[in-house]
């Protein structure tokens, strides 16, 4: 097919049936099922795929997965585009689009590029060191611009995330030979087991070529999955990254499962609580430090064998490779079996041993004990220079340079073990110089590394490996079962020694981190500058802290700062391994948790009625209810005032229903009450009720509310409607921490409760109309006091408690009956003018009436004596939760603000809450309080005020100013109680 | 001093290919003996021993650092400062730090990067908005800048906000405080370390103080791991390991430390211009100069010495910021972290005289310390060398528990720190 | 995420409990016999270990019993859960 030009005509796991087509940066090309985005763009020979953060080089692929750094994508557009996606974990599917990020108007022609010519007055930490001078704030925005990979979608997220949560015995991560064969052992052993592997088919690095157990190596993975697959006790997760061991061996998993650009269900987190983690991730390989190791070409030796083995993709014509290993032997003799001219193996070891004479013997030129200087090239690599290793170990031999021409540069410094979740789970890592690798030290028992991730590169090794480590995993949650014999194949090479980075002979930058454009002079500044700490020189030059993480630059950084400072990676310690390993998409941590399920409200049993009615319903401490009745296309104000002018004249209705209703029983209810409530309550009388302040152990006031007495041993408490949850936590907690020995006990009755407040002066006449066998005349039933009975039929307790200033009944009845009771009130008041009110009545009517609504009109500092109940304390005698604290001098400040009324000189001004008092309406400096709650008062003739004010129940009739957003009223303190004074209607 | 940064310096080491640049700081062997021991090298220690030495004209400091200075707090947080405070108290104290803010790239002569984009601090329903109008007219009454902002200036100001008929937190109202901002965390410290060390203050990292030398009842100088050191003040200014080293004093403090969380997005282009603090959702975001979402949620809730992440707080800080931003739920986390903060009963600092003679107390920030750092080393070096509060720090006390005297802001007008 | 047993449920995520403090703690009294230092001591003063500490739970979304757990701040392993009625543990350094 035309643009394939670089694809092989055979082999790979792709599917030649199945052309896709899909575009880059505008450009449209084919490629096949079974290809990334990466490998598709090579099969296409785009090798120029992303541009460096911070000068704009151009840049080629380095790697073939997680590890790359160039090839950063943005797919999509609209409502699903997503940004920073590396084109090598993009699976390629039919019409995908996908545009290189950072770069204009593409990443083959971007115009930013001169910005290279600048790269020496660039160095790490540059911006430390100027644009100060006016100020940052010049410069900040241009730099900002420049800054960012891709750009993020402007519109909600259409997809949905879901969470899962699963326990196992063990858990593998890493589904290539080793991590299967540990899956497989702990399988065949009777353990529950869960393999998760990151990519979309099972076999990680397995070559076609090789065989295990006598069959090919696919044949054997394909065998693998399918006993996997049909075991009870195992779980097979593809495209699932294990990003994060958290406490107690909490692994979190991320599972794709559609497209970016598809509908529907996208990822799923997984919570495994593993008893047992086998730990298979594998190992990725470096890149080596040299002159211009940055040109696009020059990719990682394991890179170019993946994509011509697994892709069938010939990634150049004419390749070199450099490595100080033997794993790269084999990537050269993939690549020559695909068509490829290696015109040299460049082996940084004097003596590379029996994989050279193999590769000689294949006719491959093997040129040992050569280093790379510097790459040639513009925007491709055209040549390698190469230097000779001089006898002595570590002496360059001047003067021995060649240069190699290739298109192709596969480099290999070694391998570093994916050992993060086992650091994650504080084990600890340690340097061996022999493998040049930071392997897995002492660590918690439960977590087993095998294979690569483990050090052990050679494929006989893993199986081996990973089988006993899944054996092990499997005997130590206890599943003892015969899990047979390891799986086997033929020994292979795999020795490497450390080759980091070539001597410095040039000033020509020697890339590091590619993505960030950290070069080995950055790190060497960094130590000039007495920066060398690991962490002060990642954060001075930003290496490690691209989008790949440090993948493919950390160990190299490590390696080149102990040359630096003279030490050795052991002592220069690696920086901490955090999760996630590989980025997580934030719609999958926040899961379900969105949207409507975000804080999901609670609804009272009345909510389907009064969405029916035209309530406008509003979020009050957590509770969906009626702010206020819209009716007829009425406007607000008129609305309230209707709702109040009921209750002052006739009679209204209030859902109540959130309010805290708290059942307290035992023969210790009273003495536990008399703790809990600042207001003494072992004298409640039965059949009556009393209002209290309930504070915390610092003495300030939590809540408030009516505490009701059904019996002698039988008391209902309520709270505000914000405080039932707490107050009941509350109780408990005093009950079992501090006194195991009263006998009590609490139920929080809130939701079963529906809650009723009829109030008015026809509020008796109203009841009185419905069928009860409650006595409601006043004298048998006075304000603050509660029967039981039935009402309609239906049992009730019914207290004369209210937060009107009105005659008032609280019916509280069982929460299903609410709906047809608050109908039948409606109906028959109908006459009387009843009418449903919503919180904002309320809360006007209770600031008329000087009723304090606490976390309104208190604050987090109020204690009793604030809100005009400080006699009380010396009336009690026992001790009760807080008391203590109101002895301390700074509840006897005189100067503590307190709870008064404010009246506006201007009747017809409403004093705007949060406005403050202050005493200078000139110089507006000092606050000696503020106003909580504020209205216009109908039944007065005035706007009415509460607040909090300085030493303010001494200072009545007072005249003071109150500001806001800087206007000034004059005002007047006066006693907060403005409406009927002496409490006859509500005695009433 | 040291060599003055500018873009001239930088033009002429490039001609020279950097190999000329001074060090940052020295490195030096520690003096037995110095007139105050500063423990902690984050930016409270830092900026105490420069203060000292500019403003004081005590040079004689010693900043000891267990690890690598910078390493704690001060390399952990979100970078925001600002100082929209409601008590008067606060007020002053965070403003003066704020002020100091403002002229410090100037004034050490390294470029911290301070970004004044802006503060917006969201309502989402209307007692909320009370409180935001208690809180607003007490910032002017402490002559600190705040304006409310109607949800159509804020759409201006962040468009990308949720602004879903439907949204469990739809955006009521907001107070924007323009001088607020963030700033780059590092080079605060960086800078600090290398303005003290011009002025002759020994940085000394890697040096673990494992107990206090005493005579009779005073403390007079420490026991590191690199040997003693003497001094007739020393100052403590270790955040999370408050209480630590209050044991090895043998005190006790009203601190219990915490691990606060953060997290940041891939790098994206520029998305969010300012510093968005939502009241409901307790999430707060802002956007780096690098294009990362920088992002904090609450404290986890127990207490903890380990300095990572973990996954329910975690998840709860993304499902907060999600609620703000629905359109960021396609973009990745590429780094979570946590620093262990010093959480005191009222969220306000300890800058005081230790139970103990000799021994200094600059803690208590809990999650705001970062904002804090010009003022509260600032303060501290005043006490430390005047031996009196600074007008800007009183109150601050640590009788102020014995007396009941908190200086709460949560609990005045709801805002969290 | 910690992995709690609660005495008497069993194994549990974090998310069903919730942190209550340092114990022992007692709560001194009579009122008029703890001086203000005595008071703020209960009230503020924690010793905050870096290491084992023990304190209390709650199994909020389970049995709703308050437990004693012993628990490392740095590793935040668990060593022992046991009821309020049992003998409190051993606090380990």
């Amino acid at each position: 097919m035309k643009g394939n030009e670089w694809r092989l005509a055979n082999g790979g796991r792709i599917d030649r049936t199945r052309p896709l087509a899909f575009e880059f940066d505008g450009e449209r090309y084919w490629g096949f099922a079974g290809d990334t985005l990466a490998s598709a763009l090579l099969a296409n020979g785009v090798r120029i795929v992303g541009r460096s953060f911070k000068l704009h080089r151009p840049r080629g692929l380095v790697g073939a997965w997680c590890e790359e750094p160039n090839g950063i994508v943005q797919l999509g557009d609209g409502a699903r585009t997503t940004p920073n996606l590396k084109a090598t974990q993009v699976e390629l599917r039919d019409g995908l689009s996908a545009r290189s990020v950072n770069c204009w108007p593409n990443a083959r022609s971007d115009a930013f590029a001169p910005l290279q010519l600048l790269g020496r007055l660039m160095p790490a930490g540059f911006y430390y060191k100027t644009f100060m001078w006016p100020s940052w704030h010049m410069f900040e925005p241009a730099i900002r611009r420049a800054a960012g990979l891709g750009t993020a979608p402007r519109e909600p997220d259409p997809d949905r995330y879901e969470e899962r949560h699963e326990q196992c015995d063990v858990l593998v991560v890493g589904g290539g030979p080793a991590g299967l064969a540990a899956a497989l052992a702990a399988t065949r052993a009777g353990a529950r087991v869960i393999l998760a592997d990151d990519r979309p088919a099972l076999g990680g690095a397995l070559q076609e070529t090789k065989r295990i157990d006598g069959a090919a190596a696919l044949a054997w993975t394909a065998a693998v999955e399918r006993e996997l697959r049909t075991a009870p006790n195992a779980r097979v997760l593809t495209r699932t990254t294990a990003f994060g061991c958290y406490d107690h061996n909490l692994i979190a998993l991320s599972e794709k499962l559609s497209e970016p650009e598809s509908a529907g269900l996208r990822e799923r987190l997984w919570h495994v609580r593993a008893a047992e983690v086998v730990v298979a991730a594998g190992a990725i390989e470096r890149p080596i430090v040299f002159a211009d190791n940055d040109l696009p070409g020059i990719m990682l030796a394991s890179a170019a064998m993946t994509y011509a083995a697994q892709y069938a993709v010939r990634p150049g014509r004419r390749a070199v490779i450099v490595t100080s290993g033997d794993s790269a032997y084999e990537a050269a003799s993939t690549l020559q079996t695909a068509g490829v001219e290696i015109a040299a193996i460049v082996d940084t070891r004097a003596e590379p041993g029996e994989a050279a004479s193999l590769a000689r013997s294949a006719g491959i030129r093997v040129m040992a004990g050569y280093y790379p200087v510097r790459a040639h090239g513009g925007r491709a690599v055209k040549a390698i220079e190469i230097g000779q290793i001089g006898a002595a170990a570590g002496r360059i031999n001047e003067g021995s340079a060649r240069r190699l021409e290739c298109d192709l540069l596969c480099v290999s410094g070694g391998w570093t073990p994916s050992v993060h979740l086992f650091s994650q789970a504080k084990g600890q890592l340690r340097y061996d110089p022999e493998r040049a690798a930071l392997l897995p030290g002492p660590g918690p028992k439960s977590f087993h590394c095998a294979g690569a991730a483990a050090g052990n590169l050679a494929l006989h090794h893993c199986l081996t490996d990973g089988f006993a480590a899944g054996r092990e995993a499997a005997k130590a949650a206890q599943a003892t079962r015969d899990a047979g014999r390891s799986p086997t194949t033929d020994v292979e090479l795999a020795a490497t020694t450390a080759f980091w980075a070539s001597p410095q002979s040039s000033h020509r930058k020697a890339w590091v981190d590619f993505q960030n454009d950290v070069t080995r002079g950055d790190l060497e500044l960094a130590v000039r500058e007495n920066l060398r700490s690991v962490e002060h020189v990642k954060r001075y030059t930003t290496t490690g802290m691209a989008v790949d993480q440090g993948k493919t630059s950390n160990m190299n950084a490590l390696a080149i700062l102990a040359e630096l400072t003279g030490t050795s990676i052991p002592q220069v310690g690696n920086t901490t391994f955090r999760p996630p390993y590989d980025p997580v998409t934030l719609g999958s941590l926040a899961g379900r948790h969105v949207g409507a399920f975000y804080h999901p409200l609670r609804r009272t049993p009345l909510d389907r009625w009064h969405a029916a009615h035209g309530a406008v319903l509003e979020d009050f401490g957590g509770w969906l209810r009626p702010a206020w009745y819209a009716g007829e296309r009425r406007h607000r104000d008129d609305c309230i005032r209707a709702e109040k002018r009921a209750t002052r004249t006739a009679v209204s209705l209030f859902d109540g229903s959130p309010l805290g209703k708290i059942e307290v029983r035992g023969p210790d209810a009273a003495v536990f009450l008399n703790r809990m409530y600042y207001n003494g309550m072992k004298t409640l009388a039965v059949g009556r009720g009393r209002y209290g302040l309930m504070l915390n152990e610092h003495g300030i006031i939590i809540d408030d509310g009516v505490c009701l007495r059904l019996a002698e041993d039988h008391f209902l408490v309520s709270t505000t409607s914000g405080g039932a949850g707490r107050i009941f936590a509350g109780f408990e907690e005093w009950l079992q921490c501090e006194w195991p020995d009263l006998t009590v006990l609490v139920t929080n009755v809130t939701s079963a409760w529906g809650n009723i407040a009829v109030a008015g002066p026809r509020a008796r006449e109203l009841l009185e109309r419905l069928e009860t066998d409650i006595d409601l005349e006043p004298d048998a039933f006075p304000h603050l006091s509660i029967r039981c009975g039935r009402l309609e039929g239906v049992p009730v307790r019914i207290a004369r408690v209210g937060f009107t200033g009105e005659l008032s009944f609280e019916i509280n009845i069982p929460a299903g009956y609410t709906t047809a009771l608050w109908e039948r009130l409606l109906a028959k008041g109908a006459d009387l003018g009843v009418l449903p009110i919503g919180i904002e009545a309320l809360q006007e009517l209770r600031t008329e009436k000087g009723y304090l609504h606490v976390g309104t009109d208190t604050d987090g500092r109020s204690i009793p004596a604030d809100v005009g109940m400080g006699a009380l304390l010396a009336k009690k005698s026992d001790d009760f939760v807080g008391r203590r604290s109101l002895e301390r001098s700074d509840a006897k400040r005189p100067d503590r603000l307190q709870f008064v009324g404010l009246e506006a000189q201007d009747p017809g001004t409403v004093l705007p809450v949060g406005a403050h008092v202050i005493a200078d309406a000139t110089t507006r400096n000092a606050s000696q309080g503020y106003v909580t709650s504020s209205c216009m008062s109908e039944a007065l003739g005035r706007s009415v005020a509460l607040g909090l004010v300085q030493a303010g129940q001494a200072r009545t009739g007072e005249a003071v100013h109150v500001y806001s957003s800087g206007r000034t009223f004059p005002a007047r303190i006066v006693s907060p109680r403005w409406y009927d004074p002496e409490g006859h209607r509500l005695n009433a | 001093m040291p060599v003055r940064l500018s873009a001239f310096s930088l033009v002429r080491n490039a001609l020279s290919s950097h190999e000329r640049w001074p060090q940052l700081w020295r490195s030096p062997e520690p003096r037995r003996r110095y007139d105050v021991i500063v423990i902690g090298g984050g930016g409270h220690g830092l900026a105490t021993a420069y203060y000292l030495a500019k403003e004081h004209g005590i040079g004689n400091v010693a900043v000891i650092e267990k690890g690598w200075l910078g390493g704690g707090n001060t390399g952990r947080n979100t970078t925001v400062v600002r100082s929209n405070y409601f008590y008067p108290e606060s007020a002053r104290l965070y403003d003066l730090s704020l002020r100091l803010y403002e002229g410090l790239s100037r004034d050490i002569g390294f470029n911290i990067m301070l970004s004044q984009r802006g503060v917006l601090t969201l309502a989402h329903n209307s007692h909320q908005l009370e409180m935001l109008a208690r809180w607003l007219n007490a910032m002017h009454l402490n002559g600190i800048d705040g304006e409310l902002l109607e949800p159509s200036r804020i759409r201006e100001w962040v468009p990308l906000l949720n602004d879903s008929p439907t949204a469990r937190y739809p955006v009521k109202g907001a107070v924007l405080q323009r001088r607020g901002g963030v700033a780059r965390h590092d080079a605060v410290a960086w800078g600090y370390a290398r303005a003290a060390d011009a002025l002759g203050v020994d940085i000394i990292q890697n040096c673990e103080v494992v107990g206090f030398l005493r005579e009779g009842d005073r403390i007079v100088g420490v026991e590191t791991s690199r040997g003693e050191l003497r001094a007739p003040k020393v100052a403590l200014a270790v955040a999370g390991h408050s209480s630590v080293l209050a044991a090895k004093a043998g005190f006790r403090l009203p601190v219990t430390s915490y691990a606060l969380q953060a997290f940041v997005t891939e790098p994206v282009k520029p998305v969010l211009s300012c510093v968005v603090v939502s009241m409901s959702t307790g999430a707060y975001v802002s956007q780096s100069d690098k294009g990362e979402l920088v992002t904090g949620g609450a404290l986890d809730l127990y207490p903890s010495y380990a300095q990572r992440g973990n996954l329910p707080t975690l998840q709860g800080a993304v499902a907060g910021l999600l609620e703000l931003f629905p359109c960021f739920s396609r973009l990745r986390m590429l780094r979570q972290w946590a620093g262990i903060v010093d959480v005191v009963h009222d969220s306000s600092p300890i800058i005081d005289e230790a139970p103990v003679k000799g021994l200094y107390l600059n803690c208590g920030w809990g999650t705001g310390g970062f904002k804090a750092i010009p003022g509260g080393g600032f303060a501290f070096a005043h006490l430390l060398a005047t031996g009196r509060h600074h007008p800007a720090a009183e109150g601050f006390t640590l009788n102020r528990f014995t007396r009941g005297a908190m200086i709460d802001e949560g609990a005045a007008a709801g805002i969290s720190h | 995420m910690l992995q709690i047993t609660c005495p008497c449920c069993g194994p549990r995520d974090e998310p069903e409990f919730r942190w209550g403090g340092e114990v022992p703690l007692v709560r001194p009294g009579p009122p008029e016999q703890v001086s203000d230092e005595a008071w703020a001591e209960y009230l503020f003063t924690r010793d905050n270990p870096k290491g084992f500490v023990r304190e209390r739970w709650l199994h909020a979304l389970g049995c709703r019993q308050w437990f004693v757990v012993v628990r490392s701040t740095v590793t935040h392993e668990i060593r022992a859960t046991t009821r309020l009625t049992d003998t409190l543990p051993e606090a380990l350094t």
